[in-house]
């Protein structure tokens, strides 16, 4: 329950256009407010529950993801916001782009969209903290 | 008998008070920014998932040292509230202080580093304010006992209103207040991320929170302190305190280290010295 009542996110701009981190902190604005629902951005992945990815997988960002992913405290999940984190959508067949964030990380949550609207987005963190429940309550049954 | 209880409540209490003012903090910034804001009880839902997220501690130190900040910081109020010498009251606050900057040494993450360094360069630009207003309240009042001062009715403000000022200033610092969060914020528009805490997660850092909580309690005592002879009134002195305090920290970019140091101790110099030369020079008491 404590668990659900505070969702506290590290947000990874993997090679986004940055639209759709714009989308992402806008979610943070007056208008969507998420912080009614105890979410902080921390910026810090010892802190966070929650990743929340935008933006493609290339091989310079993937060491840094797997990092950041082990970092923090378990139980944890990952949310790939936009179609680029979810598949490298359009970008998928450049070169250097190895696809959607479930490339390197257990993906829990995907948030299609280009960009992906606020909406969306605070919808994909509602899920993933039920997704973060199941994965307490299954290590707490393993012990 | 009479000074346990009121420190036994300190101890027992100062977690709920501490907890429910940093929600209304939450709600109250959230309101200056047009925002609905998280619900009031948010800081205990944060301290109780950060209790379930268990030991993620990098090395065996981290956790023992928060342990001793929390259990130094309920000391020193406890003293404070018991009736204890203020000056013990802050140098124990003082030294629960330093093991938090110890904490943040003991790893070896750059950014814990800056943090630990910009923590104690908060600790060294306060320290001297808060020596001087036990100086100036001791000259007032005649005692360095909480309820002593209280109760010999001298109006502290009146006669120190330059230590007030400077002391309102230093506890922007100590609040960890916007310009002076610099080395833990508790916002999103930090320089070095988490700063003193990068490295302190899980059941640490819950302990962290709850020794904050204990200290702003502890800091708007002694708010209390200087408008004691009237307690309705010191009860609105505090909640404006801490109101202007939250509108500084919504209003203001932060400052670099320097100054923050600089400036915090040219006013402790102007207006708390000043003001105890004062009552020196004018001699009265
Ligand atoms: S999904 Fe669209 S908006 Fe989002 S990062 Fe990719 S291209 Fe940009």
């Amino acid at each position: 329950m404590s668990l659900k009542k505070s969702p506290w996110l590290l947000h990874y701009d993997g090679s986004s256009c940055n639209g759709c981190d714009i989308e992402v902190l806008a979610c943070l604005t007056p208008l969507y407010d998420a912080e009614r629902f105890g979410v902080i951005n921390t910026g810090n992945p010892r802190h966070a529950d929650l990743l929340l990815l935008t933006g493609s997988i290339n091989h310079q960002n993937e060491e840094v993801v797997r990092n950041l992913y082990a970092q923090m405290p378990e139980p944890k999940v990952v949310l790939a916001v936009g179609i680029c984190a979810t598949s490298g959508g359009v970008f998928a067949d450049c070169y250097n782009v190895k696809g959607g964030a479930d490339k390197v990380l257990p993906v829990d949550v995907y948030v299609p969209g280009c960009a992906a609207r606020p909406e969306a987005i605070i919808d994909g963190i509602v899920r993933a903290l039920g997704v973060l429940e199941q994965k307490r309550a299954a290590a707490e049954a393993k012990k | 008998m009479e000074k346990l209880m009121p420190a036994l409540a300190y101890a027992l209490l100062a977690p709920l008070a501490g907890g429910l003012l940093a929600g209304a903090d939450r709600i109250v910034s959230a309101r200056m920014q047009r925002r609905v804001g998280p619900p009031l009880l948010q800081p205990f839902y944060d301290v109780a998932k950060l209790f379930s997220k268990g030991d993620v501690e990098v090395n065996s130190l981290q956790y023992p040292l928060a342990l001793c900040h929390l259990l130094f910081m309920a000391l020193a109020g406890a003293l404070f509230f018991g009736g204890g010498d203020i000056l013990l009251v802050i140098f124990v606050f003082t030294v629960a202080a330093l093991f938090l900057v110890a904490a943040a040494f003991s790893s070896a993450s750059p950014y814990s580093f800056v943090g630990a360094e910009r923590e104690l360069i908060i600790i060294l630009a306060a320290e001297p304010a808060l020596l001087i207003a036990a100086a100036a309240i001791y000259k007032v009042s005649g005692s360095l006992n909480f309820h002593a001062v209280a109760a010999s009715g001298a109006p502290l403000i009146k006669q120190l209103p330059g230590v007030f000022l400077c002391l309102f200033y230093v506890l922007t610092m100590k609040l960890r207040k916007s310009p002076f969060d610099l080395s833990y914020s508790h916002h999103a528009h930090q320089e070095i991320v988490k700063g003193i805490t990068t490295d302190l997660g899980g059941r640490t850092l819950a302990l962290i929170e709850i020794t904050h909580w204990y200290e702003n309690i502890l800091l708007l005592g002694l708010v209390y302190l200087f408008f004691a002879f009237s307690a309705p009134l010191a009860l609105a002195a505090v909640a404006l305190t801490y109101f202007l305090e939250v509108l500084a920290d919504n209003t203001n970019a932060r400052v670099r280290w320097q100054l923050a140091l600089s400036s915090t101790w040219t006013i402790t110099l102007l207006l708390a010295g000043g003001n105890l030369l004062a009552l020196y020079a004018l001699g009265g008491n």
